[in-house]
């Protein structure tokens, strides 16, 4: 298959499954973009993960990195496009039939159903992260030390805790 | 859409007149540009609810339960949801792209320059350190909504469940969807259902409309 094609229903499938946010999908966008097609290394998954964090909005816009990467600007349109076009969609036809439900008890049943669902997919998706991310101890000491700041300080804008992690990784990890 | 979605006398959310694409573009626009850290929720609702008086809080809840409940990113899905109900699909479209443009030509150009010096060994330095940083916020941001979410001890058997289907048995996320969520819908379903959790968010009140 085309590798152009490939980016789009790669994305594509990976937003359809995102049930509960973005990081549902990490495992599997590793696995597909790393095991499956080889698009990308560890460390380099890694990296353009790293980008994500660095720009306002939601984290998995780096799919465009992806893309990007494989297939340069049309990649990085085609990888948007896919991430986005098919779950939105679903999104508005959904929410519509979704408000017609408003008094069934189902609906009730599937929201609770959903909830540890999602919890579940969250902490394997920062499992897949941590395990390119975390590579040893000053790694580690360092995802420990932003956790407890962000704990003690919950007001404090998390953006600035990445920030300060990276002048910290260009200072101590070269 | 069909109803009105303030109706009573001197309610705040819009009533008649209709939100101005430009601006619904705009709100959503500097929701893309400020929520840095992955916190969009909480950009969300007070420029939605509290600043702008588009929708009242228990609308607010209502549109991001639908979103978590449906696939694809809780930002971009609240976008298209608020966007519809204020302007159709035109109002969902506009501020979708308000809410992508900024973060997507940022990530993009961080893109390219990293494309242009990935060999860089101090950009490689700081993108591990950014990357460490980053499982500490996700482990911050999940234990919060965690402790939110999860009431029941069947609550915690589903996700340890879950975990342990991917994380150790790599079993594709396809598989454990249509596994494991008809399997928890009718462990929950209505006549089985176990008290909601302290914090539900308002899942157990009747939507606003």
């Amino acid at each position: 298959m085309h590798d152009s094609i490939r980016i789009f229903s790669v994305f594509a499938l990976l937003s359809v499954l995102a049930i509960g946010g973005g990081t549902a999908v990490l495992p599997e966008m590793k696995h597909l973009t790393i095991d499956t097609y080889h698009w990308l290394d560890d460390d380099q998954f890694r990296d353009i993960y790293g980008l994500g964090q660095l720009a306002p909005g939601p984290n998995l816009l780096m799919v465009v990195v992806i893309g990007y990467h494989v297939a340069g600007s049309a990649g990085a349109l085609l990888a948007f496009v896919g991430f986005f076009l098919p779950a939105s969609v679903i999104a508005l036809t959904a929410s519509r039939v979704w408000n017609r439900f408003a008094g069934s008890p189902w609906r009730l049943s599937v929201q609770r159903a959903l909830g540890p669902i999602s919890i579940g997919l969250m902490i394997a998706g920062i499992v897949s992260v941590a395990r390119t991310a975390i590579s040893g101890v000053p790694t580690a000491l360092l995802a420990v030390a932003v956790f407890a700041v962000l704990s003690l300080f919950r007001r404090l804008n998390p953006a600035w805790m990445i920030l300060a992690a990276g002048l910290v990784g260009a200072a101590a990890f070269r | 859409m069909g109803t009105d979605p303030g109706e009573q006398a001197g309610s705040p959310s819009v009533q008649g007149d209709r939100v101005p694409l430009a601006r619904l573009f705009g709100v959503f626009l500097m929701i893309g540009a400020t929520s840095f850290g992955g916190g969009v929720v909480a950009y969300l609702r007070s420029s939605l609810v509290t600043r702008q008086r588009w929708l009242d809080d228990e609308e607010f809840l209502t549109a991001l339960e639908i979103s978590q409940a449906l696939p694809g990113l809780n930002a971009t899905n609240m976008s298209i949801i608020v966007g519809d109900r204020l302007r159709g699909v035109i109002g969902a479209a506009v501020a979708f792209a308000g809410m992508t443009l900024p973060g997507a030509s940022l990530v993009f150009a961080l893109g390219v320059l990293y494309a242009a010096n990935r060999h860089d060994p101090t950009v490689n330095a700081a993108l591990i350190g950014v990357g460490a940083a980053a499982v500490g916020l996700l482990v911050s941001v999940t234990l919060q909504l965690g402790r939110k979410q999860l009431g029941h001890a069947l609550d915690i058997a589903i996700v340890v469940v879950v975990v342990a289907l991917i994380s150790v048995f790599h079993v594709s996320l396809v598989v454990v969807l249509v596994t494991v969520t008809p399997v928890a819908i009718y462990l929950y379903r209505p006549r089985a259902l176990v008290p909601a959790p302290a914090v539900p968010s308002g899942l157990d009140k009747k939507p606003a409309d």
